[in-house]
């Protein structure tokens, strides 16, 4: 009789740390977007996320932004700079948010184009450049470029969060090699940020390699938005394990699966 | 006195950051300070220093709010 095995706890061996901070759960949710705040609450509730996204505005804005710290404490706040056009710009959001959220963990989006949201990355390594100094835990939106990525890790960046492809567009992975090769060259985590529609997506960009997925629009425009948060928690971890389990090699002929031997007829 | 409150010219009466910021609220009906945040000409004030910040005719003055974002 086979032994009975205890259940198995993946992701007791494989934390995840950004910054020397252990994270319970490899996906960031954004909170933006959602019919409701109640619809917020509870999509945020069902992903598992230990981090949620923020961003900093005027107080004059139209929005029901007042309750969405109220609603989202107890997990930790990582605040964009979402919007920001110039190094400069984005250093005084982040500043403001350092105090309006009382964390030092910032994302930093500089972007160059309103049309695709696309990081403006001269701009962008400036403000990271400048943040990291200034004490930031600094996690920028940046290209799924190896180069732009490393270039960002080497001037202190605590993880790098490339695009999957563009912010909202749920496109999905657009250059899975190259988010192979970044995730291969990395020495800190990798994020993916931007373009994932939906839990396939996510699974894949785990299975390349990436450490955590942020995910938004996917989430939030879903009909049904807690389901979705739900599918894409075990998207993350279901991509994750499959990383570590390691895939098959792909080949061109089949393959039996069933013992060749013995066979009725034979 | 003057001043430019979010890139609005504004004319209005306060004496430190802590009474500028009573008087946003009671505007925008957002009392809570949780998750403010104010820069006075470009400098960030921490929330416990808005009370001995004072204010002068002319300061450019940002009051913003953490909300919902990606």
């Amino acid at each position: 009789m086979l032994e009975t095995l205890t259940p198995l706890r993946p992701e007791a061996d494989d934390p995840f740390v950004v910054a020397g901070v252990t994270l319970s759960s490899r996906l960031f949710i954004g909170t933006a977007g959602y019919p409701t705040q109640v619809i917020m609450r509870d999509a945020v509730a069902a992903s598992g996320a230990e981090v949620a996204t923020a961003s900093i505005r005027r107080v004059s804005l139209q929005g029901h932004g007042s309750d969405t710290v109220k609603i989202l404490k107890g997990r930790r706040f990582l605040p964009n700079t979402a919007g920001c056009e110039t190094a400069r710009d984005a250093i005084m959001t982040a500043e403001l948010a350092r105090e309006a959220l009382d964390t030092n963990w910032i994302k930093v989006e500089v972007i160059g184009d309103r049309e695709t949201l696309y990081p403006d990355v001269t701009e962008l390594i400036e403000a990271c450049r400048h943040l990291v100094d200034d004490g930031f835990v600094v996690l920028p939106y940046c290209n799924d470029d190896p180069i732009v990525c490393q270039r960002l890790a080497d001037l202190g960046c605590a993880a790098v969060m490339p695009m999957g492809s563009l912010i909202g567009s749920g496109m999905g992975i657009a250059n899975p090699a190259n988010l192979e090769l970044i995730c291969r060259r990395m020495s800190v985590p990798v994020i993916v940020d931007a373009g994932i529609g939906t839990a396939s997506d996510a699974v894949i960009a785990m299975e390349l390699g990436a450490d955590a997925c942020l995910i938004n629009t996917a989430v939030a425009k879903a009909d049904d938005p807690v389901r979705m948060a739900y599918a894409m928690r075990g998207a993350v971890q279901a991509g994750r394990d499959a990383y570590l389990a390691g895939r098959i090699p792909r080949r061109g002929r089949a393959e039996p699966s069933s013992p060749q031997l013995g066979l009725v007829g034979s | 006195m003057r001043l430019t409150v979010n890139g609005q010219a504004r004319e209005i009466e306060a004496a430190d950051l802590a009474a500028l910021f009573a008087h946003a609220a009671e505007e925008t009906g957002s009392p809570d300070p949780q998750g403010v945040a104010i820069a006075v000409n470009g400098h960030v004030v921490r929330r416990r220093d808005w009370e001995r910040t004072p204010i002068a005719d002319g300061d450019r003055i940002e009051i913003v709010r953490a909300m919902q974002g990606g």
